[in-house]
């Protein structure tokens, strides 16, 4: 895969204000604030039921929630639907995508916000359809319907389709999921490239040595940020092993930063090993 | 690239739509008398009345009403998601039996001694009661934003209004008969102003459904994702269910409950082509019409000259369809397993 850079562009600013969250009547999302640096890779981590992907969706305006998310100079609610799509595009965790559509046809919904009510799409809308099926290298299979590709192979036909929305700024909640190493880091180029174009991207993320790639780390436990910082600061290592309760640890690996187990605390095992001892 | 061209939605509409000329023809010749009253339309005044009054109403309305049964069911199936859907599930077939229930039970008769004045109500009991139950449903549902309960609601309201139905005709039992036949289905009843109304229906359905595809287009990518594309999804989505509601409760009041048409037509579309809702509703429309009407010949001429239930053939035949179906979708993914 490689990366298109482009001129940069002025971009709108994505911010949340006193952002909460409720759901099933639990506050899964303690009012926080939070900024995203335009034309910049924010990540965001954290353990299991942080939040993470719960304050993605409130940013993206999907979940109804407390408090106002800015896009700029207005709140994402009041954005008409197909400006605020054109703004900022959506990659989402596990979405339940019908079987039947072919390869090319859900890259093509990608563009729906650029197309007339019912129009086809034009020259520009396939140029850019299939440069990103040949980015996230799908192009290949481009007609065969989604039910036939593998997990992996989903995955880059869904980037795809977030990718060609072409929009400032570019949300994408576990990206990386179903994706083998190589795969991954191809994503890594894509990204980087977005952000030599001007991009403004925000991605949740598990693979911590993956997200510390990024310019900035937004760390959450029990819905709340508990540190935002640049990637390279050693206090956001220090909160992002905190947070994983010291069983991580952050190093520095041929000039990047490397996220290494290490072993639990000295106790009885959780899982014993002892032969015919039951687990 | 150049622009994905599909001739595959054009040729096979312009397939059903001749398959469906050659049944419309063949439900003009066949029937009690045979090709007789066909050959002697022009002279005998008797023949003619059979032909132009009865057998080309009732073919008109079999393919008219399937044609509604196979939009509500394209609809239903991409608005939930789910393949199994069929035009019924929000509760519009218990509605609209309880309506002629309820309209047989204040009349006190069967439905063949009817005047037209008492069979346009009994059409409009139905219709009244599909849409009446639909609205309901949406009220327990509490509005368009919530699949699962929209559907669990449908359900409800199912079962519910079957439960009044039951109960009324356990209080007055002399009207079983007559409900039998609107359970069963039948397009032995369609005259001209059900064709008429049916096309009507059809044509402003038809037109809205088509204004609303892309919301079924995006929805095949998930919720999340298909509002994050701008569409308006609870505008369009009310309206997708009204188009449900209108065209299944059409369908339902002129023919009573026919059985998988609406669930199978979809199915037989997306298994020979591929297309976005735009096509997909109009083909699963002709499909759905061009299915009732064969199935409506082979009722009227499996056992002539009595005539089954078309109903009872649609459910014998679609059944053995979906099962089929089922079949061959574990067998491919047995396959498909290392």
């Amino acid at each position: 895969m490689s990366t298109v850079p482009t001129p940069k562009r002025t971009q709108p600013v994505l911010r949340a204000q006193a952002v909460g969250a409720r759901l099933g009547g639990v506050q899964v999302l303690h009012p926080l604030d939070v900024q995203f640096a335009p034309g910049g890779w924010t990540s965001i981590v954290g353990p299991n039921g942080a939040g993470k992907s719960t304050l993605l969706k409130a940013l993206a305006g999907l979940l109804p929630h407390q408090g106002s998310v800015w896009l700029g100079e207005r709140l994402v609610s009041e954005w008409p639907g197909r400006a605020r799509a054109c703004a900022l595009a959506w990659l989402g965790q596990s979405e339940q995508v019908v079987d039947d559509l072919s390869v090319l046809d859900v890259v093509l919904l990608g563009r729906l916000p650029h197309q007339l009510w019912l129009g086809k799409p034009d020259a520009r809308d396939l140029a850019v359809v299939e440069k990103y099926l040949r980015l996230t290298q799908a192009w290949d299979w481009r007609h065969r319907s989604l039910g036939a590709l593998s997990g992996g192979e989903r995955q880059r036909v869904l980037l795809a389709r977030a990718l060609s929305v072409e929009a400032d700024i570019l949300l994408m909640d576990e990206p990386l999921a179903n994706l083998d190493p190589p795969h991954q880091a191809d994503w890594l180029e894509i990204v980087r490239g977005l952000r030599a174009r001007g991009t403004t991207v925000v991605s949740v993320l598990h693979e911590v040595s993956m997200a510390l790639q990024a310019d900035a780390l937004v760390v959450m436990a029990q819905g709340r940020i508990t540190h935002h910082g640049a990637c390279a600061d050693p206090q956001s290592h220090r909160a992002l092993e905190q947070v994983f309760d010291q069983r991580i640890a952050v190093h520095a690996v041929q000039g990047q930063w490397v996220v290494i187990p290490t072993p639990s605390a000295p106790g009885p095992s959780p899982i014993s090993t002892a032969p015919g001892a039951p687990l | 690239m150049r622009p994905p061209v599909r001739r595959a939605p054009l040729i096979l509409a312009l397939g059903l739509l001749t398959l469906s000329l050659v049944f419309l023809l063949l439900g003009v010749c066949i029937g009690s008398t045979g090709w007789q009253a066909w050959a002697d339309m022009q002279n005998d005044p008797v023949a003619w009345q059979i032909v132009w009054d009865i057998r080309l109403p009732r073919s008109a309305g079999a393919w008219g009403a399937g044609a509604l049964l196979g939009l509500s069911g394209a609809v239903a199936q991409g608005l939930f998601r789910n393949p199994l859907a069929d035009p019924y599930l929000l509760g519009s077939a218990a509605g609209a039996s309880l309506g002629v229930c309820v309209a047989l039970a204040l009349l006190g008769v069967s439905p063949a001694s009817l005047e037209w004045l008492a069979q346009i109500g009994l059409t409009g009991a139905a219709f009244a009661g599909a849409t009446g139950a639909v609205f309901l449903t949406l009220v327990l549902a509490r509005g368009v934003q919530h699949t699962l309960r929209l559907l669990l609601a449908g359900v409800v309201v199912g079962v519910v209004l079957g439960a009044a139905s039951s109960l009324i005709l356990l209080l007055q039992p002399q009207l079983l008969q007559a409900m039998q036949g609107f359970l069963l289905g039948s397009t032995a009843f369609v005259g001209w102003s059900g064709c008429v109304l049916m096309a009507v229906v059809w044509g402003l359905c038809m037109l809205a459904a088509w204004l609303f595809s892309p919301v079924l287009d995006g929805l095949a990518l998930g919720e999340s994702t298909a509002r994050s594309l701008g569409l308006p999804l609870a505008p369009m989505r009310l309206g997708l269910i009204l188009v449900l509601a209108l065209a299944s409760g059409t369908a339902v009041a002129q023919t009573g409950l026919v059985a998988f048409v609406g669930l199978a037509a979809p199915h037989l579309v997306r298994s020979l082509v591929r297309a976005a809702h735009a096509w997909l509703l109009l083909l699963s429309s002709l499909m759905g019409g061009a299915l009732l009407l064969a199935a409506d010949l082979l009722a009227r001429s499996v056992m002539a000259p009595q005539e089954l239930p078309v109903g009872v053939l649609t459910a014998v035949l679609g059944g053995g369809y979906l099962l089929w179906l089922m079949h061959r979708h574990s067998a491919t993914l047995a396959g498909d397993a290392p």
